[in-house]
């Protein structure tokens, strides 16, 4: 049987795209009193778990799946981490 | 007579609207749901307006892989006309058969109210019933209508004429120089973020939206006499 993998995902807004809602979540701390808060920006988590050979065949999966479906190639930028399940 | 497909995800809301916008304007529109994988001859697909999907993960993501989508992309490869309407519109980008993405409202606020918008070409099938540079009054529904393609493409766009409708007076949504709708290469894909269908009978507060509907019509006429479509898909322009 093959091993499971836990696989992490970030999916950020590219760095050069305005991002409203990072904005907005800045403003509420400010409003808060956290001053000491510079940028802000909102993404997404993506935990899955994924069955393949070796780590790298599971980070190798994951990326097509960023690729394809998960993250927008135009928009959006993505990391991801394995650790076994 | 032209064989409209208006195609129906789980979560649209326009495709009533569509469809009688399509048959007033004497269209033989019909439904196709999104697990069909065939088009029924269409000779023109819509994709309507709504929440595919539920908008999960990001507007049109999931959508685009719809069993249906496979006919539509061949539709559009052979130079047949699509249009996506907001929920349409952010689908075809994100099936690739549009340049660029539609993300959140700069605002954040869901904008449900009527807007401006210039038509910048006639040369598309849905838009050859007007007059360039008329100014239109649709409606616009969408949390995520901000428009944005990477500068080079941007630049094309314009360049090429390619840009079909833009925000004047104001941009609602801080869309990418004011645009609110694109055609693709071949002129026969068309996303717009405003609701045509919305404004198609005095009835409902305007008719600005009823041409995009008559055009669609006026395009078969000319493709007809020309037999355009045979000599590989794109009508050399109706301006």
């Amino acid at each position: 049987m093959m091993p499971a993998y836990r696989v992490e995902i970030r999916v950020m807004p590219r760095a050069s795209l305005l991002d409203p809602q990072g904005q907005a979540v800045n403003h509420a701390l400010h409003a808060l009193g956290f001053a000491d808060v510079g940028d802000v920006r909102v993404g997404k988590h993506l935990v899955l778990q994924v069955n393949a050979k070796t780590p790298d065949d599971a980070a190798s999966r994951a990326r097509a799946m960023c690729d394809r479906l998960l993250a927008n190639p135009v928009t959006e930028d993505y990391e991801l981490l394995v650790e076994t399940a | 007579m032209r064989r409209v497909a208006v195609v129906r995800f789980p979560g649209s809301n326009c495709d009533a609207d569509t469809l009688d916008a399509a048959r007033d304007a004497g269209s033989d529109a019909y439904y196709v749901w999104h697990r069909d994988v065939d088009l029924n001859q269409a000779d023109v697909v819509i994709l309507p307006g709504g929440f595919s999907y539920g908008d999960y993960l990001r507007s049109g993501a999931i959508a685009r892989f719809s069993p249906v989508m496979e006919a539509v992309t061949a539709h559009a490869r052979a130079g047949g006309p699509v249009l996506g309407i907001c929920n349409g519109f952010q689908i075809l980008c994100e099936a690739g058969l549009l340049p660029g993405a539609l993300m959140r409202n700069a605002g954040l606020r869901f904008l449900s109210r009527p807007v401006q918008v210039r038509v910048e070409t006639l040369d598309t099938p849905f838009t050859s019933a007007y007059r360039r540079g008329e100014t239109l009054v649709l409606p616009v529904a969408h949390g995520d209508g901000r428009y944005v393609a990477d500068e080079r493409t941007t630049a094309e766009l314009e360049a090429e004429g390619r840009v079909v409708l833009r925000y004047v007076g104001d941009n609602p949504n801080g869309s990418t120089q004011g645009i609110a709708g694109v055609c693709s290469a071949g002129r026969n894909v068309v996303g717009i973020m405003p609701h045509p269908e919305r404004r198609a009978a005095a009835a409902v507060g305007g008719t600005d939206g009823a041409r995009v509907f008559f055009s669609l019509e006026a395009a078969h006429a000319t493709q007809h006499t020309g037999d355009v479509r045979a000599v590989g898909g794109h009508h050399p322009g109706l301006c």
